[in-house]
């Protein structure tokens, strides 16, 4: 699953800086004993740079490390932290752990379906949320608790959430 | 002035055959006697592990722990100890276990009054960041103990003996695997530390690395030792930042301190870690997956033998164990095997660390000697169930687990006894639901989870869930029909018997273990269409009552225009026209939509 942690990091690189990152990252790699055992190391890597994984990069990593684009997409396909889109300008984490899910996660999770009109692991058309499934944030004492970018939002109802939307969408028309 | 007290009474079950009741009795007499009552209260805890030197008092504050007391002792602590505030050094017990540091500080409160920290020990005591805090309290100590006075040999006795049992969920005697890795010829070998937490409701792992991540470095050191490997590798999920962060730190301050790297602490035993990054795929918790994640594949189980012991990572031997697991090492080795015995039950040794969540007043992490029961977990610690509602179920085991009703609330936490009650003590997650969840709607929840988790290898596993799925879907819809609940038994048995791993053969639990306690909860929504925790969308109805103003919010909202009314007037819901979407009862401001 894929949280923001990876995406608030994003840096503000230039292409070619984070071309150059990345490449030095796996050249590191690539000295150790099973180098291709660095594969999600590097994919990491990549998604900390990019946000997500774009094609051009997973062929990039396939060269560099001698690994074929197919085993690359298997990999990162089968992992849920690793994104193949791109996210959108604020990500939206519901927490689906059992204690949120006891305390009303559900709910919650309809009324950010029905207000942003996406389903999970989509991102609204103006680009503006995207919305992750997370498992257990650790702050089930808040139980429900959504995470927006990196920042915890517990004791949620419906239309706390709701309104918690309304407000980003303020913030961003200013 | 009197000095204000809190003595802890240990109510284990040694404690309480030795006589420990019977004095509380006669030191409240005492109290009384003296008019001590306003300033001198009386606590209760579960086994604080002295069983052989019961029954045992503590006074607080000052921690002085009184043990082996007989009657005449009870009037000599009151007029010494209380009024004159001189302990009684002939009855106090000098014993420095790991563990008791932490109760020098917390023992006094009862949230920590029933429990017993011995892996969490450090836990909020010292600053997770700093090599010197862990070192002052006894730190790398059981490290050096084992290098210098042990044979690895005898360091795997020594954690046979324990009785230690794997923490991760399958409860493995960890001293067998440990005799399995060293007796392995092939070189090099790996030990794993499990950190991939997969649980969906549960935060231990995390929560133990943050809070006090040298005890893991310390305890992979010492297994590198006893089974002759010189390479670990903490396997930890990308989620959690702060937990990546601080057992990176605390393996670079080790190696500083030439606690790893090249001969530790100047002996000829080497031993480095290194850390990688899961990705968020539940079935890499299961060691055969980690292995292939680790090697940089996609986390697929492989049929077991060989084991991991025999044919691991990279074709090595290989060791793995959970991040709870790790922590009891040092303390078995520091404060002995049979210290360590002493506490939990006859299968059952030591604590268990829990994730106490869901509808309970204390929600957190909670530690408790193996044996105390669910009772005291969900009522002394956890303070019971807020909002005057009442109790339903508690779930343990997360997706692999099962739902226990009141009657087996006193069930003692242990491997055996929770299997037995028909759930499992899993590596942690504690969700108490009450009245308002419908368990149907929990058996899908976890469902759902395992079904997404499945790797697919397996077609039981992969399509035998999604056919429950599909079938518990339509029953929590108001769909269901005769016979869904033996279909879900059915094809429940059949998936646990044919699936390679453990993901695919505990799938079904959830579901089974609902059926088999809240069977009714099932049959009501098959035949009357009722969900009685009105949790189901479809089996409910909304309705607007009299606090409605007229202000026209839901009017508007309503995707079907089932809603109407004129400004300032009640309105009404047109129950033909309406989708159950529940939009108006969310917008409504003046909770004037009722869910009947
Ligand atoms: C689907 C599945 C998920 C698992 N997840 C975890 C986990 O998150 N953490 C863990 O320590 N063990 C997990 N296990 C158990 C491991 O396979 C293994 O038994 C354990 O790490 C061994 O350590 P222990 O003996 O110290 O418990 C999982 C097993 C299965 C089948
Ligand atoms: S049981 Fe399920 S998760 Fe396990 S190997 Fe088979 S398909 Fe994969
Ligand atoms: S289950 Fe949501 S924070 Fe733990």
């Amino acid at each position: 699953m894929a949280t923001t942690e990876t995406t608030a990091k994003t840096t503000s690189a230039t292409a070619a800086e984070r071309l150059a990152q990345l490449k030095t990252y796996i050249a590191e790699t690539q000295e150790n004993e099973h180098p291709d055992s660095f594969l999600i190391a590097v994919l990491h890597k990549a998604q900390e740079l990019y946000g997500y994984l774009p094609v051009e990069v997973m062929d990039e990593v396939a060269e560099q490390m001698g690994i074929p684009t197919a085993h690359i997409w298997g990999v990162a396909t089968f992992y849920h932290y690793f994104s193949l889109t791109p996210p959108g300008q604020h990500v939206i984490s519901i927490c689906l752990g059992t204690a949120c899910y006891v305390r009303g996660a559900g709910q919650i999770l309809q009324a950010l379906k029905d207000e942003l009109k996406i389903d999970v692991g989509e991102v609204t058309p103006d680009g503006m949320f995207s919305l992750q499934p997370a498992r257990c944030l650790g702050a089930c004492g808040l139980a429900p608790v959504v995470m927006i970018d990196d920042k915890i939002h517990g004791e949620l109802t419906p239309k706390r959430m709701v309104q918690l939307i309304n407000q980003y969408r303020k913030q961003a028309k200013k | 002035m009197t000095a204000t007290y809190r003595i802890i009474v240990c109510d284990g079950t040694t404690c309480i055959n030795s006589g420990a009741r019977r004095l509380t009795a006669l030191l409240k007499e005492h109290l009384d006697k003296h008019d001590l009552t306003e300033t001198v209260t009386i606590g209760l805890s579960g086994c604080l592990g002295m069983c052989d030197k019961g029954p045992i008092m503590v006074v607080n504050p000052g921690y002085t722990i009184y043990g082996g007391l007989s009657e005449a002792d009870i009037p000599k602590i009151v007029e010494e100890h209380l009024i004159k505030g001189q302990p009684i050094a002939r009855l106090a017990i000098q014993e420095d276990h790991l563990y008791n540091r932490f109760f020098r500080v917390f023992g006094d409160d009862k949230f920590f009054g029933h429990q017993m920290r011995i892996t969490l020990r450090n836990c909020g005591i010292i600053d997770p960041e700093s090599i010197d805090d862990y070192l002052s309290l006894r730190g790398y100590e059981a490290l050096a103990k084992a290098i210098t006075d042990m044979t690895p040999e005898q360091v795997v006795a020594e954690v046979e003996s324990s009785g230690l049992r794997g923490r991760g969920g399958a409860g493995f005697s960890t001293g067998t695997k440990w005799k399995f890795t060293a007796a392995q010829e092939a070189t090099p070998k790996y030990v794993i530390c499990n950190a991939d937490e997969g649980d969906p409701g549960a935060f231990m792992d995390r929560s133990a690395i943050e809070g006090d991540p040298h005890t893991i470095v310390e305890g992979m050191a010492i297994a590198g030792y006893a089974v002759g490997a010189d390479k670990g590798i903490v396997y930890i999920r990308a989620e959690y930042p702060l937990a990546i962060r601080r057992i990176t730190k605390a393996i670079e301050d080790a190696r500083a301190h030439g606690l790893l790297g090249d001969n530790v602490l100047g002996s000829d035993f080497s031993f480095d870690i290194e850390i990688r990054l899961g990705a968020g795929a539940f079935v890499c918790g299961e060691e055969t997956a980690l292995i292939h994640s680790i090697e940089g594949a996609r986390g697929m189980p492989r049929p077991r033998p060989p084991y991991p012991s025999v044919r691991g990572l990279f074709g090595q031997p290989t060791l793995i164990n959970n991040v709870e697991t790790w922590a009891n090492i040092p303390v078995i080795i520091l404060d002995g095997a049979n210290w360590f015995k002493t506490v939990g039950t006859e299968t059952s040794k030591g604590t268990k660390v829990f994730a106490l969540a869901g509808k309970v007043v204390n929600t957190g992490l909670i530690e408790v000697p193996m044996g105390t029961t669910l009772r005291e977990i969900i009522y002394d610690i956890g303070g019971g169930i807020p909002q005057g509602k009442t109790f339903k179920a508690v779930q343990t085991g997360g997706p692999s687990g099962g739902c226990l009703p009141e009657e087996y609330l006193d069930t003692p936490i242990d491997y055996d006894s929770l299997a037995k009650a028909g759930s499992i003590m899993g590596s942690g997650g504690m969700i108490v639901i009450d009245e308002d969840s419908c368990m149907v709607d929990i058996a899908k929840f976890f469902l759902e989870f395992t079904q997404n988790e499945s790797c697919g290898k397996c077609t039981p596993c992969r399509e035998g869930t999604k056919r429950m799925l599909e079938i518990l879907t339509r029953i929590t819809e108001g769909k269901g029909q005769n016979g869904d609940i033996e279909k879900l038994e059915r094809l429940g048995h059949m998936i646990i018997k044919s699936s390679l791993c453990g993901l695919g053969q505990s799938a079904p639990n959830p579901v089974l273990s609902t059926i088999k306690n809240f069977r009714v909860e099932y049959e009501e929504h098959i035949t009357e269409g009722k969900c009685r925790a009105r949790a189901c969308s479809n089996l409910l109805t909304y309705e607007i009552i009299d606090t409605c103003v007229g202000c026209g919010a839901c009017r508007k909202v309503c995707p079907v225009a089932a809603i109407s009314g004129s400004p300032k007037k009640e309105h009404v819901i047109d129950q033909e026209k309406c989708v159950k979407c529940g939009m108006c009862f969310n917008t409504c401001k003046f909770d004037a939509i009722a869910k009947v």
